[in-house]
């Protein structure tokens, strides 16, 4: 199968079940809700090394939040519910509570939550107050320039994670690229994160290493370098740059709908094939399969 | 088709009617509806006496006619919704626990007292003691909203615990005494020595108040949380502007004779 010039391997990216929570961050500025959302999604690229995935959804305008100011929407996963409420509450303790005049809701409606105000709340060392408006119980957290107020708890829903693409250019410049339009492309897709720098990867990995203490190493099959060398390879003679878009979703949609448009927005001049990581279909619970994403527009 | 209740006698003295409560009236035909008991006074007479009762419930009672003189009307109610056209009398949604209660005219004193959850909405104005404490118990309101768009006599909110109570006007003296939490918002003034004995709680008013001495002031800013209750009220109609929104408020912490924990926000600028 092929878009524009672009081949697309018949193959599937293989995702795993995955916990998901959204967190709406709102400040008195668009720039300071993105500052506090910036900072809380830094440093989770993978759950391997990072304990968590997070992302920036999208930017709300101020009539879509809760108290009416530009806000912010992150997504954060992690591997069991109990590690989402973690994540959240160091990341909004330490990124957000401490960003001036932000306040932080709960985004996801689920039958799951976890305790995430209701643990940030004794930061206010007995001064903190509870208000409970409708189906929102908040906490007012008396701090240096007001309050900061945040929910209590927060909705933990089943999730999708890893689902990737493979981008294979002619050349650096090309790939990146193209890497980038497909990102764009799959960012405005509600639901969906790409935790990566820009929302690409370049140190795709293998599960293992010939170093017993390593879980996982670099892809040596799509390293353009290792052409030759490593014992499998899986970058073409025409292509001389490998670049990976990982996505991870609220539900499977989702993240197939992110992975059509990406490989749509991807398939431009000098990309010679888009292909997507998998393990043989083994270890994830979700096998995404490229010709039948795209056909299934 | 929904119940329709049309007062067709006006009493000559209160009728006691809580009855008439969407928990009891579930598979209630038209004739066994009109023999249900109320008091006229004293008196045990039959619904049917006062009201002329149309069609069967089916969540919704809509009741007819000037209600001044019923009182209880909806007291215990756990969902369902009862709309009420005209004026209506005393305890209204006494001790509700859910559902919902729209008053199109004025309401008596009383009104969803010791109430726990639920939704009460006032078009016009309510008496004394809005969601208060019976005398004699520590606690009022302990959850649910009441909605007030004219104004409110004296102890709005006397003793509440939780929930939410809007006066869309004006509210006399005593707003929030005793309060032990739970949220007063006046969009008008207030009389005098509101938060008398509050332990904790919030009481916020648009307009300047005279202040107990037993309270503190302690700044002036822009509280998030507001700017989330008054954009929730405006769902109702109330009238709050942007300047309201994105204002500043002063805060004066009190009742320094109990825990001095509750708190007056007055709006500023």
């Amino acid at each position: 199968m092929k878009i524009n010039s672009t081949e697309i391997i018949d193959t599937f990216a293989e995702a795993f079940k995955m916990y998901g929570s959204r967190a709406i961050i709102t400040a008195e500025t668009k720039q300071w809700a993105m500052a506090a959302a910036q900072s809380m999604t830094g440093f989770a690229t993978s759950v391997i090394g990072c304990k968590c995935e997070a992302g920036i959804e999208q930017e709300l305008p101020a009539d879509k939040t809760l108290d009416k100011r530009p806000g912010v929407s992150v997504l954060l996963f992690a591997m069991d519910i109990e590690g989402i409420g973690k994540r959240l509450m160091e990341r909004i303790g330490q990124c957000v509570m401490t960003c001036p005049t932000t306040a932080c809701y709960n985004g996801l409606t689920s039958d799951n939550t976890v305790a995430v105000g209701g643990q940030l709340r004794y930061f206010g060392d007995g001064y903190q107050i509870s208000k409970v408006l409708g189906n929102h119980h908040l906490w007012r957290i008396p701090v240096m320039d007001g309050e900061f107020l945040v929910e209590e708890s927060f909705g933990v829903q089943d999730a999708v994670g890893g689902g990737n693409l493979l981008i294979l250019g002619k050349d650096q410049k090309t790939t990146l690229r193209a890497a980038n339009a497909a990102a764009n492309a799959m960012r405005e897709i509600p639901g969906i994160i790409l935790p990566f720098p820009n929302g690409v990867v370049r140190s795709g990995s293998k599960i293992g290493s010939k170093y017993k203490s390593l879980i996982a190493s670099t892809n040596d099959a799509y390293c353009p370098t290792l052409r030759g060398a490593a014992a499998t390879s899986l970058v073409p003679s025409t292509s001389n740059c490998v670049l990976e878009i990982v996505i991870d979703g609220l539900n499977i949609d989702a993240v197939e709908e992110a992975m059509r448009v990406g490989m749509q927005a991807a398939a431009k001049p000098g990309i010679k094939q888009i292909t997507a990581g998998n393990y043989g279909g083994n270890l994830g619970q979700f096998h995404l399969h490229l010709h039948k994403i795209i056909n299934s527009n | 088709m929904s119940l329709t209740l049309s007062l067709h006698t006006l009493p000559d003295v209160p009728i006691e009617a809580d009855v008439i409560c969407t928990d009891k009236l579930n598979n209630v035909n038209e004739a066994a509806l009109s023999a249900l008991t109320i008091f006229h006074g004293k008196e045990q007479v039959m619904l049917g006496d006062f009201f002329k009762v149309q069609g069967k419930y089916d969540g919704e009672i809509r009741i007819e006619g000037d209600l001044s003189r019923i009182k209880h009307l909806g007291a215990g109610m756990s969902g369902g919704r009862i709309i009420i056209s005209g004026n209506v009398g005393a305890h209204l949604g006494a001790g509700m626990s859910g559902g919902e209660i729209i008053v199109e005219g004025n309401a008596g004193d009383w009104i969803a007292s010791e109430m726990i959850g639920g939704r009460v909405i006032v078009k016009g104005n309510a008496g004394h003691m809005v969601g208060g404490a019976y005398r004699g118990s520590p606690v009022g309101m302990q959850g649910g909203e009441i909605i007030i768009h004219g104004n409110a006599r004296n102890e709005t909110g006397n003793a509440m615990r939780h929930g939410l109570i809007v006066v869309g006007g004006n509210s006399e003296d005593f707003t929030g005494v005793s309060m032990l939490a739970g949220t007063i918002i006046v969009l008008g003034e207030m009389g005098i020595r509101s938060g008398a004995g509050m332990k904790r709680g919030t009481i916020l008013s648009m307009h300047k108040a005279e202040m107990l001495p037993t309270f503190t002031y302690a700044c002036t800013y822009h509280p998030t949380y507001v700017r989330v209750y008054l954009s929730y009220i405006k769902e109702y109609g109330l009238q709050i502007d942007d300047a309201q929104l994105n204002g500043n408020y002063e805060r004066w912490i009190g009742d320094a004779i109990e825990l001095n924990r509750g708190e007056i926000l007055l709006y500023a600028n």
